[in-house]
């Protein structure tokens, strides 16, 4: 089944994946990582087309994907 | 299960120093994807400006050298002349490239060197605070200019990719942006274009990408694309110049 993941490290929690998902599947987690950063998290991962989007756009390559 | 996208190996596994949203992580991470398609990851130069990428040999694994504020090209020129099977871009901002360095940009393509010119043109000073810089546009407001840039005290902002048209030697010349997913794979496309007329042709390119500073244009990352649209890309027309 098809995924996004983040890569807290990465994150920086800019929301720029969550506005180019068809699907409206990323958001900001309720987590911080090292750098203080709420990073991104993939929900219902089931609709998940691995469509990239999300990564393509990602300034940080915070985004591994799936399929 | 199989893997589409991935981190390119040719970034380190270091987080950047740039602000959420800044392009110039966007920049780096196709030049990093190009090099290693290319298979060039240990032969790219990647030569340094002033500016936010000042810093940036800690996150890629390319050899790089760094400049004083504008002298990359004047750098390069020398370093690809004695080195000239090294793939070599001079990643420049716009007030490196088209303030301080504007003698050093000119001449360096006017003489056809052998490298590729990336120019990360986000409208700003970044990395000393959001000044106005020769591309600000006319109305913006930065640091120095509270009221929104004007013509009467300060010019028309210039437009660098077709100054560098107009001279003889360069090969190819292009505008792209990365606001979108679209755009980002077009500026891929530009720069490994660039970067393979340098490899098989010795030529010199020039690809000018705009760039998004929400940090000094005051903006959420999510108001990028619309503020490209509405204000940048209406008078940094995109697309090939020559080429
Ligand atoms: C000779 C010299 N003059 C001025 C400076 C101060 N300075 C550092 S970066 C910079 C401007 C950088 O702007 P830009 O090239 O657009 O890069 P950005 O940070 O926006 O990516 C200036 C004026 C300097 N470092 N050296
Ligand atoms: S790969 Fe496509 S569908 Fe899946 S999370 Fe990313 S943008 Fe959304
Ligand atoms: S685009 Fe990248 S850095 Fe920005 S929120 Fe999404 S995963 Fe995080
Ligand atoms: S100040 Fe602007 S150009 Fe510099 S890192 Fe931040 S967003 Fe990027
Ligand atoms: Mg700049």
């Amino acid at each position: 089944m098809a995924k996004a993941v983040i890569d807290e490290k990465f994150c920086k929690g800019c929301g720029l994946c969550f506005t180019v998902c068809g699907k409206k599947l990323l958001k900001a987690g309720d987590k911080a990582n090292a750098k203080g950063y709420y990073f991104a998290v993939q929900t219902e991962d089931d609709k998940c087309t691995a469509c990239s989007l999300c990564a393509i756009i990602c300034p940080d390559a915070a985004i591994t994907v799936y399929k | 299960m199989d893997v589409v996208y991935k981190r390119s190996g040719a970034l380190s596994d270091v987080s950047t120093t740039y602000c959420p949203g800044c392009s110039h992580g966007t920049a780096f991470k196709l030049i990093a994807e190009i090099s290693e398609e290319l298979d060039i990851v240990n032969k790219l130069v990647f030569a340094t400006p002033i500016g936010c990428t000042t810093f940036s040999a800690p996150f890629h694994k390319f050899s790089t050298f760094m400049s004083a504020h504008g002298r990359a090209p004047a750098n390069a020129t020398g370093f690809k002349r004695c080195n000239p099977k090294r793939p070599v871009i001079v990643y420049q901002g716009d007030g490196d490239c088209a303030a301080i360095g504007t003698g050093e940009s000119i001449h360096a393509a006017a003489r056809g060197e052998a490298f590729t010119v990336v120019m990360a043109n986000n409208q700003v000073y970044g990395m000393t605070g959001g000044q106005m810089a020769p591309t600000t546009l006319t109305g913006q407001k930065t640091t120095t200019t509270p009221n929104g840039r004007s013509v009467e005290a300060c010019g028309y902002p210039i437009r660098m990719a077709e100054q560098i048209a107009q001279l003889e030697a360069p090969r190819f010349v292009t505008r792209q942006s990365l606001h979108t997913p679209k755009n980002i794979l077009q500026a891929k496309a530009a720069i490994k274009k660039a970067l393979e007329l340098q490899i098989n042709e010795e030529a010199y390119s020039f690809v000018e990408l705009l760039c998004a500073c929400p940090t000094n244009w005051a903006i959420e990352p999510s108001g990028i694309k619309e503020y490209m649209e509405k204000n940048v890309i209406p008078y940094f027309p995109l697309g090939d110049l020559k080429g």
